[in-house]
C-alpha cells in the first residue's frame, strides 16, 4: 500500500487519510509536498505566459517608437494637425488619416451597434427554436470571411451599387438639407468614407452579435421569469432585466468590433479612395491610417517616409489604447452607480 | 553501428549539396509594371533549362529597397537610379523592356482613341483645375467629338508606383505647374481624385465609374477593354498608343546619356513617338556577395534579350532594340566582375 500510495488519485488519499498510522503520516506530507511543487510549476507557467504578452506589447512599443524617431524629430507636434502628405517634398502630417479611420469606425459603430444588439435579442428572446441555428450560423460565417474578401466584393459589387442607386438618392435629398447637407455633397464616386463605414459595419457586426447573443443566453432564466411574473413585457425583460445584467460582456463585444474598425485594413484600403484630404462630404474619398500604410509602406524608399508611417502605426496604436481605456472608465462608473 | 553513422553523415551531405540546387532560383524584387511579362519569360526558362525565377512584384520602391538590403539578386525599378545613387550603393542598372502608359475615359458614346488629349490639357484635369468633359481646352482639341456635361472623376493610384513616376514625369515635362505645385515621384499629393491599389484597381475604378478618367499600363487597358485616348505628341502630331508608337520613342532616345542607360522616356521627339513610353530597369551589385547566383541571373537577362521578343510583343511591351542590348552586355562584362576583376558572366552568343 504504501508503495502505491504516490500513483493513486488525491481523492482516494483523502479518503483514507483518516485511518493513517504515524509512517503513513510522513508519507503523506510527501505527496502533499511533490503536489505543492507541481501547484508552484504551474503557477509560474502560467505566469510566464501573463508577462510574455507583456513584454511583446512592451517590445512592439519600443520599436515603434524607435522607428518613428526621425519623423517625430522632423515635425514633432504639428504632425498631428497638418494635412499635407507629400512624399515629393517630404512633408508628412497625420491628420486625414486620423479623421478617416475616427470617422469610418464611428459610422461602423453607429450601424452595426443598434443592428448587432436587435439580431442578438431576437435570437435570445424572440427568435422561434427552429430559426436560432440557422442564423446563428449564418452570424458565424460572416465573421469568418477574410477581409480581402470584403474588399474585394466591396470594389466590384457593393461600391457600383451604391454609385448608382444609393448615393444619387442621398444626394438629391440629405444632401439638400440645411446643415448637414454638407455631409452628403459631392459627384457619386461609389468609393469614399461612407462605403468604407458600411463595409466595416458588416464586418464587425458578427462580433458584436455573436458575444452579445452568448452573454444575454447567459442570463439566468429565474430572473426573465421573474419579471414575466411581474407582468413585463418582452421589450421591458429585454430593456431593464437582459441589457442591465450583461452590459460587460455587451461592451466588451462592442470593444472588440470597434478595435477590429480602428485597424482593419485591406477591406478598407479597396473602398475609401485612399486620398489624403479632409472632405466636409462623406461621399468624398479619404484615407484610414491602415490604409495609408498598406499602400504605400512597399514603396516609402526614403527614411523620413518610412519614418513617418510607422509613426501613424504608432499613433493607431495609441488611438486604440485610449478608446479602451474609455470604455474601462465607462464599465467603472457603470458599476459604481449599480453599486451606491 | 559504424554502418549507421556513415549512412547517416552521407545522408546529411546529400541533403547539404542537394540545398543549393533548390536555391538555384533567381530571386528578384520589384516593379508591377513589368510583372506579366517578367512571369512569361520565367515560365518559358524554367522549362527550358530548369531554372526558375522567384520575382515578388513589390513595386519598384520596394524592388530599390530589396536590393539595397541584399534580400534578392536583383531588383527592378521603372524609375531609374542617379548616377550618383548607382555609385554611392555600388549598384549597375540597365533597361530591360519597355512599354507605355495611357490615359483611360469611361465615357458614353466615346471608343477607343476617339478623345485626343494634349500634355498641358491632361495636367490640367489632373490637377483639378479642368473640372468637367465639356470644358473649352478639351473640346478644342475634340472638334468633331461629342463631350458631355459631366464632372470629371479623376483615378489614381494609391499605392506607391514607377507607373505614376513616369506619369507625372511627363506632366512635369509639359507642365511648370504640375512641376511647381505636385512634382515627380512613385508617391504624390494628388491634388484631386480617387486612390485604387495597382495597375488593376485604377483600371477597374475607371471601368465602374462613370466620367472618369485614370492612367495604367497598356495591357491593362487592353485586358479590362477600356477606352484608351490619343495624345498630341511632342511634334504637335496626334498618335494612339501602339507597339509602333513605343518603338518609336524608343528608338529616339539617347540611351547612353545616362549613368545606367537612366533614360526616361517620357515626352521624346518624333512624329510616332507616343509621349508616354516607359523603360523598367534591374538593378545589381557591381561586385555581388553570391557571384553564381548573379550570372545565373545574367544568364537569364541574355536568354531574355535575345528570345524574349515575341513574347513581350504578345503581351503589348517594347523588347529593347539590339543596339542596346549589345551595349548593355558589354557593360556587363566591364562592370560585374568578381573579387580578381575578371566578368561574372560571359555572354555565349
Amino acid at each position: 500500500m504504501k508503495k502505491t500510495l504516490g500513483r493513486r488519485p488525491v481523492a482516494d488519499v483523502a479518503l483514507q487519510s483518516g485511518s493513517l498510522s504515524v509512517a503513513e503520516a510522513s508519507d503523506r506530507s510527501k505527496v502533499l509536498q511533490k503536489l505543492r511543487i507541481g501547484d508552484i510549476g504551474f503557477r509560474l507557467l502560467t505566469r510566464g505566459a501573463a508577462i510574455t504578452v507583456l513584454l511583446i506589447l512592451g517590445g512592439i512599443i519600443v520599436s515603434l517608437v524607435w522607428g518613428s524617431w526621425e519623423a517625430m524629430g522632423k515635425f514633432g507636434f504639428a504632425f498631428l494637425i497638418t494635412e499635407s502628405w507629400n512624399p515629393v517634398t517630404e512633408q508628412f502630417g497625420a491628420i486625414s488619416p486620423i479623421y478617416g479611420t475616427i470617422v469610418t469606425s464611428i459610422i461602423a459603430m453607429v450601424i452595426a451597434v443598434p443592428i448587432g444588439l436587435f439580431i442578438a435579442l431576437f435570437l435570445t428572446e424572440l427568435c422561434p427554436m427552429f430559426l436560432r441555428r440557422p442564423i446563428g450560423i449564418a452570424i458565424e460565417l460572416l465573421a469568418g470571411i477574410p477581409s480581402i474578401i470584403y474588399g474585394i466584393w466591396g470594389l466590384f459589387v457593393f461600391a457600383p451599387f451604391l454609385q448608382q442607386y444609393v448615393q444619387p438618392l442621398l444626394i438629391n435629398t440629405l444632401g439638400n438639407v440645411p446643415g448637414i447637407g454638407g455631409l452628403f455633397a459631392g459627384p457619386p464616386y461609389g468609393i469614399g468614407i461612407l462605403t468604407a463605414g458600411l463595409i466595416l459595419a458588416i464586418m464587425v457586426l458578427p462580433f458584436i452579435t455573436s458575444i452579445s447573443r452568448d452573454v444575454f443566453s447567459a442570463v439566468p432564466p429565474v430572473l426573465k421569469e421573474a419579471a414575466y411574473g411581474l407582468g413585463c413585457t418582452t421589450w421591458e425583460v429585454s430593456r431593464y432585466v437582459v441589457l442591465p445584467f450583461t452590459r460587460v460582456g455587451v461592451i466588451g463585444g462592442v470593444m472588440l468590433g470597434l478595435g477590429r474598425a480602428l485597424g482593419e485594413t485591406m477591406a478598407v484600403t479597396f473602398v475609401i479612395g485612399n486620398a489624403h484630404r479632409i472632405s466636409a462630404s462623406i461621399l468624398a474619398p479619404g484615407t484610414t491610417i491602415s490604409a495609408t500604410i498598406a499602400n504605400e509602406f512597399t514603396e516609402a524608399v526614403e527614411s523620413v517616409y518610412t519614418s513617418s508611417l510607422i509613426l501613424l502605426g504608432l499613433i493607431l496604436f495609441v488611438i486604440t489604447f485610449i478608446v479602451l481605456a474609455f470604455a474601462r472608465i465607462m464599465l467603472m462608473r457603470l458599476n459604481a452607480r449599480v453599486g451606491a | 553501428m559504424k554502418h549507421w553513422t556513415v549512412l547517416a553523415a552521407a545522408g546529411l551531405l546529400a541533403a547539404a549539396v542537394s540545398l543549393p540546387a533548390n536555391a538555384a532560383d533567381i530571386s528578384g524584387a520589384g516593379a508591377t509594371f513589368p510583372y506579366p511579362i517578367y512571369a512569361k519569360w520565367a515560365d518559358a526558362y524554367k522549362k527550358e533549362t530548369g531554372i526558375g525565377l522567384n520575382y515578388q512584384s513589390i513595386g519598384s520602391g520596394g524592388g530599390i529597397k530589396q536590393i539595397k538590403a541584399k534580400t534578392v539578386i536583383f531588383g527592378a525599378s521603372d524609375a531609374p537610379l542617379t548616377g550618383k545613387d548607382l555609385d554611392e550603393t555600388g549598384l549597375v542598372q540597365f533597361p530591360m523592356v519597355m512599354g507605355g502608359i495611357v490615359p483611360v475615359v469611361n465615357l458614353e458614346g466615346i471608343k477607343p482613341g476617339e478623345l485626343v488629349l494634349d500634355g498641358p490639357t491632361l495636367a490640367k484635369i489632373f490637377l483639378g483645375e479642368i473640372k468637367t468633359w465639356n470644358d473649352p481646352a478639351i473640346a478644342k482639341l475634340n472638334a468633331k467629338v461629342k463631350l458631355p456635361d459631366q464632372a470629371i472623376a479623376v483615378v489614381h493610384r494609391s499605392d506607391g508606383s514607377g507607373t505614376t513616376f513616369n506619369f507625372a514625369y511627363y506632366l512635369a515635362e509639359v507642365s511648370a505647374d504640375w512641376k511647381s505645385k505636385v512634382g515627380v515621384n512613385t508617391a504624390l499629393q494628388w491634388p484631386v481624385g480617387i486612390g485604387a491599389k495597382g495597375n488593376e484597381g485604377v483600371a477597374n475604378n475607371v471601368g465602374n465609374t462613370k466620367g472618369s478618367v485614370g492612367y495604367v499600363e497598356y495591357a491593362y487597358a487592353l485586358q479590362n477593354k477600356l477606352t484608351h485616348t490619343n495624345m498630341i505628341n511632342k511634334n504637335g502630331k496626334n498618335v494612339g498608343p501602339t507597339s509602333e508608337a513605343f518603338q518609336a520613342a524608343a528608338a529616339n532616345a539617347d540611351w547612353k546619356s545616362q549613368p545606367g542607360y537612366g533614360v526616361i522616356l517620357a515626352n521624346q521627339p518624333g512624329d510616332q513617338s507616343w509621349p508616354m513610353t516607359a523603360a523598367t530597369w534591374i538593378l545589381m551589385y557591381k561586385k555581388p556577395v553570391d557571384p553564381a547566383a548573379t550570372a545565373s541571373a545574367l544568364k537569364f537577362f541574355d536568354w531574355a534579350y535575345t528570345k524574349g521578343d515575341k513574347m513581350a510583343e504578345e503581351l503589348h511591351y517594347v523588347p529593347m532594340p539590339a543596339k542596346v542590348v549589345k551595349d548593355v552586355e558589354g557593360y556587363w562584362a566591364k562592370e560585374v566582375i568578381d573579387a580578381n576583376g575578371k566578368p561574372i558572366y560571359s555572354m555565349t552568343n
